[in-house]
């Protein structure tokens, strides 16, 4: 539905069309990778490495240890 | 009627917006924090390589047993390769084992001894991710060599034995590994990955004795950094 309303929402033709969903979805995943992912991977659980005491209430809390 | 067909729709479409989004996340963490970071890992080894390469800082002699400054938080002092991981296999060694600094090679852990040194050097690498300079630490036998490079000096250490520890276990890094508060006469290496691949549950944890030391003048004999032969 939501992206049914964004493809009709679309001007041009077909080729334009498609051009132009491209570009958005390349924008969402630029801005996931460069920005949004960056921002959230500390908070993911399974990136430690070290060896730490308080590595699991670390990790719990921020993520931090890498 | 109509209200609930829209908003099952709309529903679903965040679903699907939703499981894209995860996929999207599972690939930039496996795929392209290793592209990123290998890049700038790749770099710095080869700002490193032209800056041993440079000669001594401030003209010292031929100095095979340095007592190095202090090296700054976050700055890259050494590389280490490991002919296991492959012929060609080196990372840069930065100070500190923060996030930020295992993003960009391996983290020595502060306080630690230096490369080299009596005591314990103790170093922390990702499994996975970031480049994973540690990938293959369970493929480390003993007799293994890794050797570890710095403006002076050529350190090579032989793998002894490898434990696997709860995270919370700092005594593997201790001056004498898991022996906290003795005094230590020997050369240590520590290398901590996580364990099992793809968790942080426990650590992998490998100890290397120092073999040798080599004065960069003198340059590391032949064939040191050839892949050992069987598994």
């Amino acid at each position: 539905m939501i992206y049914a309303a964004i493809w009709r929402a679309l001007p041009g033709p077909l080729a334009v069309r498609v051009l132009l969903a491209a570009v958005l979805v390349l924008a969402v995943v630029a801005f996931c990778f460069l920005w949004l992912f960056p921002r959230i991977a500390p908070l993911m659980p399974f990136n430690d490495n070290t060896v730490d005491p308080s590595a699991a209430v670390h990790a719990l809390v921020t993520g931090v240890g890498a | 009627m109509k209200a609930v067909r829209w908003v099952l729709g709309i529903g679903g479409d965040l679903f699907v917006t939703a499981g894209l989004l995860l996929l999207l996340f599972v690939g930039w963490q496996l795929w392209w924090t290793d592209v990123t970071a290998n890049r700038v890992q790749d770099n710095t080894v080869s700002t490193l390589t032209r800056d041993f390469a440079s000669g001594p800082r401030g003209g010292a002699g031929p100095a095979a047993t340095e007592t190095p400054a202090k090296v700054p938080f976050g700055k890259a002092f050494a590389i280490v390769r490991v002919p296991r991981f492959g012929a060609d296999y080196a990372r840069p060694v930065l100070e500190g084992t923060s996030r930020d600094i295992l993003m960009d090679g391996v983290g020595h852990y502060t306080g630690t001894a230096s490369p080299g040194a009596v005591g314990n050097f103790a170093i922390a690498g990702h499994r996975t991710t970031y480049g994973r300079p540690f990938h293959d630490i369970d493929t480390l036998r003993p007799g293994d060599k890794v050797v570890v490079e710095t403006k002076t000096a050529f350190h090579v250490y032989v793998v002894k034995r490898h434990v696997i520890v709860a995270p919370t276990d700092v005594d593997v890094i201790a001056p004498v590994p898991e022996q906290p508060g003795k005094q230590p006469t020997q050369r240590w290496l520590t290398m901590t990955a996580c364990h099992p691949k793809y968790s942080a549950a426990q650590r992998y944890i490998v100890f290397a004795e120092l073999d040798k030391s080599y004065p960069r003048a003198k340059g590391l004999p032949a064939g040191t950094l050839a892949a050992p032969k069987g598994r």
